[in-house]
């Protein structure tokens, strides 16, 4: 049942694309940032730390070549963001895309909204596939006709062209955050969105540029009292007043917007206790959440931490109703991770179509698919080595110590460097999006 | 038109209808707005069978291209031939009211409404309504958001049939998937009402109306209380409880507070619709409720309408229902932690005044403006002050001049200079209400003082705010109290100062008249035309300039032009050019 979106450990991954350099010589700018698919997974959208913007496109199916479904293709290729340099307070702003969001489509166009540290922008993707032709006064060609030979006015007419298509910046918000943007949500009233930096979350109106209002601020009046920053926020996918965000402490806040203008005081907290056996002096770097992603039905929200992915229903606050180890293995090695800076990687997470299973990043270019109902998980490997079409993955598993057995790596051999933080699971489908440094995977269900 | 022999009128044209193509936004926009003169030359048939099917097309251009051209299409009905063809107006306009942006969209269903009326009856029906159904039924919802808006222009004019039709697709999009579409539709749900027939109000309108104001999204259930406000209007007096009131209720009481906002907002209009009975017995309590509202902004929207509300309560019973319902809400609101509540309290409080008559504003509303005129916020401080003359007429303002002079003190030497621009704006009209005695004892000093604000802004407004009071006390007055004043600090060591003297004589010489102008001022600027700051001395020239007209012109030649042929002959450069343009306006070459 691929359609149903489904899917889970009874799915065999195979290996359908990869975008990028093959090379193993990274250029900082093309280093993937952000991955999101739209709401009918027809196009793929990836930033990168250059600013681009790349959208990939689902090829229609074609019935002869099944094993073709799902090729995405190069659709519209921009450049969002250029660095800048914010001269009162000499600070360089990268251009680098720290989210995109797609908006619910409204016509025939697509839009999304991108972001970097400071500035969110929306982009219109439309085609193009008539050209006007005829001119008075000049040739096609741009030559100019004697003005004395017109004697008779031509109307001009479109004629069909090749298909074209164009990404033009419809709006700019800009000046609205002093921090960093963390996050970017577009609202179920699809009139509205908000954007977080590490100290506020502020609403805007998607056609309104000028001003915007600050619903969260959590910035202390003396900054050396700081203590917690916010790290992700996201809206309800049907609750229109109802968003959370995140903290680097590990908890996340439930405000709803119904009850008061500023949402300062949140309505639910939810925050597991911590366990004292297992306190150390990183705990509090690894509680931190990474990510926070409401499930497709609106009932649960994933919270993403550094060692462990946390499924929470909105229900009950005092506890996650599911817990996954994404890297266990990674405890003994803290110390060398906080060294290394490692231990700061901010992974994301996300759901699949049904909410049965979600998947998250790990090291070694290794990502996790964690099946909920049936509480079983799997590793899987992002490489050059399974990129043969169609080649099923298989599954990888990590050796935490003692004897290590066939088939087993060992945590020493695992590469930090090789970092997945980026997935994206199409909506309805069994097709996923990994990013690893600069190279975009494409994977998806085995078709028999 | 086959004629060999180029025709010289074509040309213009031709570069008009070139440029609806060109590369740059402007010449394309420039042309657009000038469609009718490409449509007249073209004449009605090529503009119908070729100029519309290109304009129908051109959907990929900048918005305002776009804006610009649903504009012109709303006023094309005789260039395409007439309203017998003003149905081929609506493949353009149709293509327009589908894309993207609100600002377009919106235009060019105005566009189509306003040739709606151009359609005759059967055109409509053959042309127009399949368009409305079209845009309603369409997949994107920027398209059934334009058909919200066409429902109401053609309904009244179609048969039976077609109303039926109409009434069922305005019902499906009341519906609709996308909360664009919802909102839509809630916004026009008042104006649509207003062309039903009013047993289909009550059958149809009053079951959206409910289901819109009980929708799940806060921005469609607040749209749907200004539809409430226009059904209303539209239902008789026996019928507002069983089918509106209990929604209105619901929505005063609406756990979003932007719904709640929304009310408080549109509360005026509400008790205009539902009568004077429905607001003793309904509206009262709920107005208070929103007075002492959880939320802030909820509680500033219904204190700007205190004054409102009360000035439109049923006279028999206005005074009681103030002084027991609403004037304890106001008391709190005095005392309102918000800022924001409490000024739009002040922007208002004082009206009640004049509802309330003498004894009652003696007694209950003055500690009120007292307080205010206390409160720690300027604002608040500032909209008093503001509004002193609703209560001059009542009461006369000597009864707050007591606490009205410390108020005015401390917001005339605030830290921040846009509260002190705002005071010294509201000084002619005090100086006015508390007369010239208590000005010159009080007030009089702070004036001086602003002329030599650190902020230029403060020190341009308090030179005109001099001359306001002279127009207001008279030429006499000013030269005993102000003129003397302001032409000491011509002798000021920070030649800022001086400048100011210079600001203050061109703003003050034409209400001071030629005698004063003439003994007192100009000899102090004929001084100054000696000053070692270059600065100085052109605005002397420019002074000079300014004052001319008041002098006689005796005065002009023997008097001033020696001065400014001396200043043109300046070693600075702007010095020169003031003095020489003095010289020319003044005709004194």
């Amino acid at each position: 049942m691929a359609g149903a979106g489904g899917g889970g450990n009874d799915v065999q991954w195979c290996f359908s694309q990869v975008k990028g350099a093959i090379d193993d010589d990274v250029a900082e700018a093309d280093i993937i940032s952000t991955v999101e698919f739209n709401h009918s997974g027809e196009l793929l959208a990836t930033g990168d730390k250059g600013g681009r913007v790349v959208i990939f496109q689902q090829e229609t199916e074609n019935k002869s070549q099944p094993q073709c479904r799902s090729e995405y293709n190069v659709y519209s290729t921009f450049q969002s963001h250029e660095p800048e340099f914010d001269y009162l307070k000499s600070l360089e702003i990268e251009e680098k895309i720290n989210k995109i969001r797609w908006l619910p489509q409204k016509n025939a166009a697509q839009f999304l909204l991108s972001t970097n540290d400071k500035t969110i922008k929306l982009w219109k993707i439309s085609e193009r596939d008539k050209r006007p032709e005829g001119y008075n006064l000049k040739e096609e060609d741009g030559r100019y006709r004697d003005a004395a030979t017109i004697t008779t006015l031509r109307v001009p007419v479109f004629r069909p062209m090749d298909l074209m298509v164009e990404a033009s910046p419809r709006r700019v918000f800009a000046n609205g955050h002093t921090y960093h943007i963390n996050s970017i949500s577009v609202n179920s009233d699809n009139e509205t969105y908000l954007s977080a930096d590490d100290l506020r979350i502020n609403l805007w109106h998607l056609e309104i540029t000028d001003r915007s209002f600050n619903v969260v601020d959590i910035k202390p009046a003396n900054m050396e009292e700081l203590t917690e920053v916010i790290t992700a926020a996201e809206f309800h996918p049907h609750q229109c007043n109802t968003f959370v965000y995140s903290s680097s402490k590990g908890t996340i806040r439930l405000c709803d917007m119904r009850a008061s203008a500023l949402c300062d005081k949140h309505s639910k907290l939810f925050e597991e206790p911590e366990d004292p056996s297992n306190r150390s002096f990183f705990s509090e770097i690894i509680s931190s959440i990474s990510d926070v992603k409401f499930s497709h039905n609106g009932r649960y929200m994933m919270t993403r931490d550094y060692l462990s992915v946390k499924i929470w229903d909105l229900n009950m606050e005092n506890r996650p109703v599911e817990t996954y180890q994404v890297h266990e293995y990674l405890r003994s090695k803290l110390c060398s991770l906080y060294e290394n800076d490692c231990i700061f990687d901010k992974f994301e997470c996300c759901w699949n179509g049904n909410d049965s299973v979600v998947m998250t990043g790990s090291y070694n270019n290794f990502f996790r698919m964690l099946d909920r109902s049936q509480r079983r998980d799997v590793t899987l490997e992002a490489s050059r080595e399974s990129c043969k079409p169609r080649q099923v993955l298989k599954p990888r598993r990590v050796c935490a110590g003692g004897k290590r057995k066939k088939d087993e790596i060992s945590v020493d051999s695992l590469d930090f460097n090789k970092k997945i933080l980026h997935t994206a699971w199409h909506p309805q489908e069994n097709i996923i999006a990994v990013a690893t440094t600069n190279n975009l995977y494409i994977f998806q269900e085995k078709v028999n | 038109m086959a004629g060999a022999d180029s025709d010289d009128s074509l040309y213009p044209i031709a570069v008009l209808i070139d440029e609806l193509r060109n590369e740059d936004v402007q010449l394309r926009l420039n042309s657009i707005k000038k469609l009718s003169t490409i449509a007249l030359a073209l004449g009605v048939e090529r503009t119908r069978t070729e100029l519309l099917p290109f304009l129908t097309d051109t959907i990929y251009d900048e918005d305002e291209v776009l804006l610009a051209l649903a504009e012109q299409l709303g006023n094309f009905t005789m260039l395409v031939g007439g309203p017998e063809y003003v149905h081929c107006l609506l493949p353009p306009l149709e293509s327009l009211a589908t894309v993207e942006e609100t600002v377009v969209r919106d235009k060019a269903v105005e566009s189509l409404r306003k040739i709606s009326h151009e359609h005759s009856p059967v055109d409509l029906e053959v042309h127009f309504e399949p368009l409305v159904k079209r845009l309603a039924s369409g997949d994107w919802f920027t398209s059934r958001t334009s058909a919200c808006g066409l429902f109401s222009v053609c309904y009244p004019r179609v048969s039976s049939t077609v109303k039926a039709e109409i009434r069922q697709h305005f019902r499906t999009l009341c519906s609709d998937d996308t909360p664009m579409v919802r909102r839509a539709a809630a916004s026009k749900l008042g104006e649509f009402a207003k062309v039903l027939e009013l047993e289909y109000v009550k059958s149809d309108i009053i079951s959206l109306f409910t289901a819109l104001a009980s929708d799940e999204q806060d921005s469609v259930r607040l749209l749907a209380v200004e539809a409430g406000v226009s059904i209303a209007t539209l239902l008789p007096q026996e019928d507002l409880e069983a089918l509106v009131m209990p929604t209105l209720r619901q929505a005063a009481e609406d756990k979003s507070w932007r719904v709640r906002y929304m009310v408080a907002d549109k509360f005026s209009d509400l008790q205009k619709a539902v009568g004077p009975e429905i607001t003793k017995n309904d509206l009262v309590p709920a107005f208070q409720n929103l007075l002492k509202d959880c939320e802030a902004e909820v509680r500033a929207a219904a204190a700007n309408k205190v004054k409102e509300f009360c000035e439109n309560l049923p006279e028999d019973s206005r005074e009681t229902i103030i002084m027991t319902h609403i004037l304890p809400c106001v008391k709190e609101l005095v005392s309102d932690t918000n800022q924001h509540v409490k000024s739009a309290l002040a922007s208002v409080i004082m009206g009640l005044s004049t509802i309330l008559g003498k004894d009652n504003t003696i007694e209950h509303l003055l500690p009120l403006f007292l307080a205010q005129l206390k409160d720690e916020c300027p604002e608040v401080r500032l909209n008093i002050i503001s509004n002193l003359d609703c209560v001059n007429e009542v009461i006369g303002i000597r009864q707050l001049s007591q606490s009205l002079l410390p108020a005015i003190v401390e917001l005339a030497e605030d830290a921040k200079w846009r509260v002190r621009l705002a005071i010294i704006e509201y000084m002619p009209l005090l100086a006015g209400q508390l007369g010239v005695e208590f000005f010159d004892e009080k007030l009089n000093s702070l004036c001086m003082a602003w002329l030599v604000d650190h902020v230029y802004a403060i020190r341009e407004a308090a030179t005109c705010n001099l001359m306001k009071l002279v127009e207001k006390f008279g030429a006499e007055w000013a030269q005993n109290t102000i003129v003397p004043k302001v032409l000491g600090m011509a002798n000021d060591p920070n030649y800022l100062h001086r400048m100011t003297t210079l600001f203050c004589i061109n703003a003050l010489s034409e209400v001071c008249g030629q005698e004063i102008t003439t003994k007192h001022m100009l000899p102090v600027v004929f001084k100054m035309s000696n000053d070692q700051v270059a600065n100085v001395r052109f605005n002397v020239a420019k002074s000079l300039q300014k004052i001319g007209p008041v002098l006689d012109s005796n005065c002009l030649q023997t008097e001033v032009k020696p001065v400014l042929e001396k200043l043109a002959s300046d070693q600075d450069i702007d010095v020169k050019y003031f003095a020489q343009e003095a010289i020319s306006v003044l005709s004194l070459a």
